[in-house]
């Protein structure tokens, strides 16, 4: 498949380990961008930089091409912190029903509610 | 624990759902996603090199700017796609690393060399195209990040194949020099964007597992017949033939057949033995490191600024 | 064909502008695929970008008031050396980032000058095509002063660098500031811009951005001039028998 290289007949894929040396490279940044006024910034991706002038000079640049963006804002991903385990954090939701709009039923002649 | 982890993977893979960077997965999931993802990656960015080879001779301003931001656009497609494998927990710098250490891959068609203006439009259409059909169906691949990775790709692919067609259109009504650059270009690239969706199914030893993960959805064979049939034609189009003298139309099935794809060639490229492989690792390594100074100089600059900052604090 | 020395002034001052973007853009595409890390390559893609996209707008309006077979790709691809009229500063090779840099930040400063001021032209054409770069040269100046100060205060290495590259190119900043005679009577009519006022707030921000990147203006007054004359450097003839090497092999052809 295209930009996949195949492993070669003798050759062995490489060992990939994801717990490999501390990167000294510049700094990751995540990238959120409003597409347009009214709408929320929403991720888009990331990107590495030396600064934040430079993280959102370099968003403009990779995440803006088709001018299709009203702001960026860049975050240090050291800076995210993230919910834990999907599953166990979000299901309890599932015991509140009522939570839900469609949990009542409303005869039509009430009109709009 | 494990157990029910797993539970939860194949769930999400068979409800064809996404899976995100914080859930649990197999292993075998996320470092054959880590090698695919990096090495698409790599490819964007090697890719920027024979297309880059063109920028200061091409024939006009307008179609300067034109390749200018098509590669452009390529050294996007590598961040978006580092930035998708940097959610599996592994650093750019090891990545990059590993592809100028030769552990990890790029795609061969770019070590072809680009010898005419004719094969700035060849590599649009044929290369850019071959990458199209596989990466609409990337789109629908099954680790989150990659596949918002290849929407966003998607979006700007299809200037990249029409802006190549169109540099070909021009050559095909130009002089005789112009039309016989086109068939030229035509021939050497034909081959290698066939070979580009890899090995037959047949022989193809991974395949298998990733269609079971989604992360690819369309298998090689099927996906290089989908591109014949969508190119021949074009081909024609221009007023060209391609170089396949087994090439033809089967009413029956409704596909264009093609001839034996030279295996041998492209395993001798995939191995680093094609014309321009030593080259697209040289330049890469040497502008890396070139360019060491500057990033440690920024690094320096960023934290001489922090330390300012808390002590003006 | 060439393109005939015209006798209309405002022909001249579009193709001057439009040369130096020119003549950058080629620098700056010399440089795609170069640059240290792989955010800077789509910087370096952009403002090269951008330039290329300026020298097409004054070099179209340019063939226009020239009338006769003059297209914008006449202008860049068929006239010799000496019919070249950018400033010597962008022909300058790239050398390393540093060059890159200080070549691109002094002439940021000139070019945001230059178009604010000519984006209140009288001439509503000229205008237009300056507000919008204007706009883009900010954006250009914003990331090649940050570079300034990041290498000036970065590293010893950096610093060494980037000095030597203000030494090298600060010898062809003068020329931009030296009016040209044709143009007085634009510059009357409120057409042309008096590039000689504009020194004044150059030398401002050019001090301002060195001090604050540790960095010192070299001490030798001398500057070099000629390329609105047409006299370059030798690098121009290499960097046009690459860039027209296409259209004078074809001559004729079309792409
Ligand atoms: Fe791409
Ligand atoms: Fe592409």
């Amino acid at each position: 498949m295209s930009y996949d290289v195949p492993i070669a007949p003798g050759e062995t894929p490489d060992e990939i380990s994801v717990e490999g040396p501390q990167s000294t490279a510049w700094p990751l940044w995540e990238v959120f961008m409003r597409p347009k006024r009214g709408l929320s910034h929403t991720h888009c991706g990331s990107l590495h930089a030396p600064d934040a002038e430079s993280a959102i000079l370099n968003a403009r640049d990779a995440y803006t091409r088709l001018g299709d963006t009203a702001s960026l804002w860049v975050v240090p991903s050291t800076h995210i912190h993230a919910s834990s385990d999907p599953t166990s954090m979000f299901d309890p939701a599932d015991d509140k029903p009522y939570r839900h709009p469609t949990f009542f039923e409303i005869p039509d002649e009430v009109g709009q509610l | 624990m494990a157990v029910e982890h797993q539970v939860q993977f194949d769930r999400t893979i068979e409800a064809d759902e996404k899976i995100e960077p914080r859930d649990w997965m197999p292993d075998g999931y996320r470092s054959t996603l880590i090698r695919q993802i990096a090495q698409h990656a790599h490819s964007e960015v090697i890719g920027m090199q024979p297309e880059a080879n063109w920028i200061t001779r091409a024939p006009t301003l307008l179609r300067k700017a034109i390749l200018i931001a098509k590669v452009q656009d390529e050294a996007g497609h590598g961040l978006y796609l580092y930035s998708a494998t940097e959610t599996l927990g592994i650093s750019r710098d090891e990545l990059q690393e590993m592809l100028h250490s030769g552990r990890q891959k790029y795609s061969s068609i770019f070590n072809y060399p680009t010898l005419s203006w004719a094969d700035i439009g060849a590599i649009g259409w044929l290369v850019d195209g071959a990458a199209i059909v596989n990466q609409i169906m990337l789109q629908g691949t099954s680790y989150g990040p990659y596949s918002r990775a290849m929407v966003r790709i998607c979006k700007e692919e299809s200037f990249h194949a029409r802006q190549g067609y169109a540099i070909l259109m021009a050559l095909a009504k130009g002089t005789d020099e112009q039309k016989a650059m086109l068939q030229d270009a035509i021939d050497r690239w034909w081959w290698p964007s066939l070979m580009m969706f890899g090995p037959h199914d047949s022989d193809s030893t991974h395949t298998e597992q990733s269609m079971e993960w989604k992360i690819k959805r369309i298998s090689n064979d099927d996906l290089r017949q989908m591109y014949v049939d969508q190119t021949v034609p074009q081909a024609h189009y221009l007023g060209c033939s391609v170089p396949d003298p087994d090439l033809h139309f089967d009413e029956e099935s409704g596909h264009w057949n093609f001839g034996a794809i030279d295996w041998d060639e492209f395993w001798t490229v995939v191995k680093g033995n094609g014309p321009m492989n030593r080259e697209r690792i040289n330049h890469k390594t040497k502008v890396w490191d070139d360019g060491a100074w500057v990033r440690e100089a920024a690094v320096a600059y960023a934290e001489k600024q922090a330390s300012r900052s808390t002590k003006i604090a | 064909m060439t393109v005939a020395t015209t006798t209309n002034t405002l022909v001249g001052l579009l193709v001057r502008h439009a040369d130096d973007n020119t003549i950058l853009c080629q620098r700056l595409g010399e440089y795609v695929s170069g640059a240290p890390e792989l955010e800077e390559d789509l910087a370096v893609a952009n403002v090269a970008l951008d330039h290329v996209g300026v020298a097409m707008h004054l070099y179209e309006y340019a063939a226009e008031l020239d009338g006769g077979e003059a297209s914008m790709d006449n202008y860049a691809m068929l006239r010799s050396e000496r019919e070249f009229t950018n400033a010597l500063l962008v022909e300058q090779p790239n050398v390393d980032f540093a060059h890159v840099v200080a070549r691109g930040f002094f002439f940021d400063v000139y070019q945001t000058l230059l178009w604010a001021q000519l984006s209140a032209s009288t001439d509503e054409r000229l205008a237009g095509i300056a507000a919008r770069a204007f706009k883009e040269a900010t954006y250009h100046l914003r990331h090649s002063r940050a570079w300034m100060l990041r290498l000036g205060d970065g590293t010893a290495e950096s610093h060494r660098r980037v000095q030597a590259a203000v030494d090298a190119v600060w010898r062809f900043t003068g020329e931009l500031f030296v009016a040209v005679d044709a143009d007085s009577e634009l510059v009357a009519e409120g057409i042309g811009a008096d590039v000689a006022a504009l020194k004044p707030e150059f030398d401002r921000i050019v001090d301002a951005t060195l001090e604050e990147a540790t960095l010192v203006r070299p001490s030798d007054p001398y500057q070099a001039t000629g390329g609105r004359s047409g006299m370059h450097t030798e690098h121009l003839g290499h960097l046009l028998a690459e860039m027209q090497w296409m259209q004078r092999t074809y001559p004729g052809a079309t792409w």
